[in-house]
């Protein structure tokens, strides 16, 4: 059972597809506490993938592989917890590309590197209507919304999806982070957002601060924060 | 002289194999364009669209028939109606880089205010090698809605040099030809002093937004710049020649557009390739193998008969250092070589988001020291100086010979004082500043004494009634330098 997990959280580091969902199937036949799984497996995997990324070690394309192995075991992992009641303990971020902006990239690096810091991560796309954005936060009911806009013309649409949110009386419930190549801390403060990060590695920190220093919500720690 | 061999990183027949490679992409995948008029404009024209997918597959003929269509160069003038220089051909001219949203002096940086972009234009104006300006720094004051044509407005005020632009919106383009039309007095699309940026979203999308303005520009006989930015392995492939690909793909799906709108509508090939940065996710303009794929795409341009275009001769360092030197000097040298018509970038720091008009005035003396090295060597009986060098003979003096009077000023790239080439004393003595100091003495100067030439007082008044048109239609009441008239 060591052993498995530790060949999972090798497979995750490596983002061996195959691997780490053939591992992940085995623990949970073999009945091994779902937790355990996502949190000494899977969590911290991500977790040292992101300290070996903050150290120089580890490049962009691996990390963003391993996040999606990642997400695809937690996807496995996810009915065993519900079976017994649980869900999962990490904090929620939707994250999204607002409409008429087509650029994702940036977005998807922080939705990976969120990923390692142990959020949990909805990534709702690019070109997200407002309507999309608030019906998410609805119910979804995530800590925290990223709003993505890299074009001068598409960052007013920030504006609007915080002008929805407010609208449908959601502004209260969720905090708002919002980033792109012409954002600013200005543009932020004058929308209404909550935060604003210049960078992937500052959005995280920027999340974490917003939760209160740690992505886990309470629960078990096992190296996800 | 031996003409310059331009620089080559693509035999013949790797051409052939990327054009083929390029209309494959267009014809079995296609392209996205988020836009309805484009969809249907382009099915009509003979593309397979799936208007459900915004999908447009085009097939080999549209292409070559467009590409058939393209003026291989056109007349730039400037704002009062001075033929400035034709786009295309074996000349390269460089252009202050755009899109930045910060100004910096020194190390302080700001978000870039109304002044600034004054400051740029009048920096620009007073700086021979750098014989095009832009809309180089978005105006904080502006609301977004009429950022772009703001922005315009400011540059055509302060400078008659002719200008690289761009419209951030579709209402954008027409309030920008608006302006055209009264600062030139010339009608839409005549005797033109402004290229627009159009840009494609890597790889292979258009937003309504840039399709709008393609094809509104082509019918205004508008010079459109395609600015495609492979992103190698992030939006291109990670490999140089799959890159080359996709732009290559996104620009003739571009051409497409503004020709099958307006045949012989001038373009231009250009781009704005970065390397993708696989530590911190940053998009390096400067990197040197973004360099080689300007090139290689320029050789792509060339090809089909183009203008070329390209983002060189800037930095993504933070202040004026040493790589903020280096990489300049480096890409604007290679991209020089490969004869790219014009070489965007002069002046930018950090991705392209920053503007130093303290860069700008270094960064024109390495336009200058390009420009010389492209005029090479010429060989004559009058420079070879066979009877001088006989008539000197061995311990010849050459200074106070007539010949060297005649020739120094043309043989020789005289650089400005922020080129140090003083002896140490004489450094030493002048406060031994670096160049980054110089340039701020430099910049000061120009700021103190040099004086655009201004608009003529009639167009001036019609541009800024046509400024206020677009304030008042915005709800915006007043804006720094839009005269009351």
């Amino acid at each position: 059972m060591e052993d498995d997990l530790k060949s999972l959280h090798e497979a995750v580091l490596v983002a061996d597809e195959d691997a780490a969902l053939k591992e992940t199937r085995r623990l949970l036949e073999a009945g091994a506490d779902p937790r355990t799984i996502l949190e000494t497996g899977l969590a911290a995997a991500m977790f040292e993938l992101g300290q070996r990324w903050n150290r120089g070690e580890a490049f962009l394309p691996e990390v963003v592989a391993a996040a999606d192995v990642f997400r695809l075991c937690g996807e496995l992992v996810e009915p065993a917890l519900a079976a017994r009641g649980e869900k999962q303990a990490r904090h929620l971020m939707v994250i999204g590309t607002v409409k008429g902006d087509l650029h994702d990239l940036g977005k998807n690096i922080v939705a990976a590197l969120l990923r390692t810091a142990g959020f949990e991560v909805r990534d709702l796309g690019k070109d997200v209507s407002a309507e999309r954005f608030v019906e998410a936060v609805r119910e979804l009911r995530p800590k925290i919304l990223g709003l993505s806009a890299l074009l001068t013309t598409t960052m007013l649409e920030q504006k609007t999806v915080i002008e929805a949110l407010a609208g449908a009386g959601l502004r209260p419930a969720v905090k708002v982070i919002v980033g792109g190549a012409p954002v600013t801390a200005q543009w932020a403060r004058e929308i209404g957002a909550d935060a604003y990060a210049a960078n992937a590695p500052q959005a995280i920190e920027v999340a974490l601060g917003l939760v209160g220093g740690a992505a886990s919500g309470g629960g078990g720690g096992g190296g996800g924060g | 002289m031996a003409e310059m061999e331009g620089l080559r990183v693509l035999s013949e027949s790797e051409i052939a194999e990327i054009h083929e490679a390029a209309l494959a992409v267009l014809a079995e995948c296609g392209v996205f364009v988020d836009s309805p008029r484009a969809l249907e404009h382009l099915a009509a024209k003979g593309a397979t669209v799936d208007s459900a997918t915004g999908r447009v597959r085009i097939p080999p003929a549209l292409v070559e028939g467009a590409l058939g269509g393209c003026p291989s160069w056109f007349t730039l003038y400037d704002r009062d109606g001075g033929e400035a220089f034709r786009v295309g051909g074996r000349e390269i001219h460089f252009a202050t880089g755009s899109c930045a949203i910060r100004y910096q002096e020194g190390r302080e940086v700001r978000p870039s205010l109304a002044e600034d972009l004054v400051r740029l234009a009048v920096v620009t104006d007073a700086l021979p090698q750098v014989e095009v300006q832009s809309t180089a720094v978005v105006a904080g004051e502006a609301p977004k809605t009429l950022a772009d044509t703001y922005r315009l407005y400011l540059v055509l005020k302060h400078s008659p040099k002719p200008v690289i632009t761009g419209a951030f919106s579709e209402k954008g383009l027409f309030d920008m030809m608006a302006l055209l039309g009264a600062a030139t007095g010339s009608r839409t699309g005549e005797a033109p002093c402004a290229i627009f940026d159009v840009c494609p979203s890597p790889p292979l999308k258009w937003t309504a937004i840039s399709a709008a303005n393609v094809m509104d520009a082509a019918a205004a006989r508008l010079p459109v710049e395609f600015v495609s930015m492979p992103m190698p392995g992030a939006a291109s492939p990670v490999t140089l020649a799959g890159s080359v690909v996709v732009h290559t793909a996104e620009t003739l799906s571009g051409i497409v557009l503004a020709q099958t709108v307006r045949r012989g509508a001038p373009v231009v090939w250009g781009g704005a390739p970065v390397g993708f940065d696989m530590r911190y996710g940053t998009t390096p303009l400067s990197a040197v193998e973004a360099t080689l794929i300007a090139v290689a795409t320029a050789q792509m341009g060339k090809h089909y008969g183009l203008p070329t275009h390209t983002y060189a001769a800037l930095s993504d360092a933070k202040v004026l250092d040493a790589q903020a030197g280096a990489e300049t000097a480096l890409s604007g040298a290679l991209a020089a070589l490969a004869r790219i018509n014009l070489i965007a970038g002069v002046g930018a720091l950090d991705f392209v988001g920053t503007q130093s008009s303290e860069k700008l005035v270094l960064d024109a003396e390495v336009c200058g020291m390009i420009q010389r090295a492209l005029r090479g060597v010429e060989v004559s009986p009058e420079t070879l100086a066979r009877d001088l060098i006989k008539g000197l003979g061995p311990g010849g003096d050459y200074l106070s010979q007539k010949h060297t009077r005649g020739h120094f000023r043309s043989e020789t790239c005289v650089p400005g004082l922020v080129i140090d080439r003083l002896d140490r004393k004489g450094w030493e003595g002048k406060g031994g500043l670096d160049a980054s100091a110089r340039a701020k003495e430099r910049v000061a100067a120009i700021l103190a004494d040099h004086r655009p030439r201004t608009l003529e007082p009639e167009r001036a008044g019609k541009l800024d009634a046509a400024m206020r048109r677009v304030m008042a239609y915005a709800g915006c009441e007043s804006l720094p330098f839009v005269g009351e008239g």
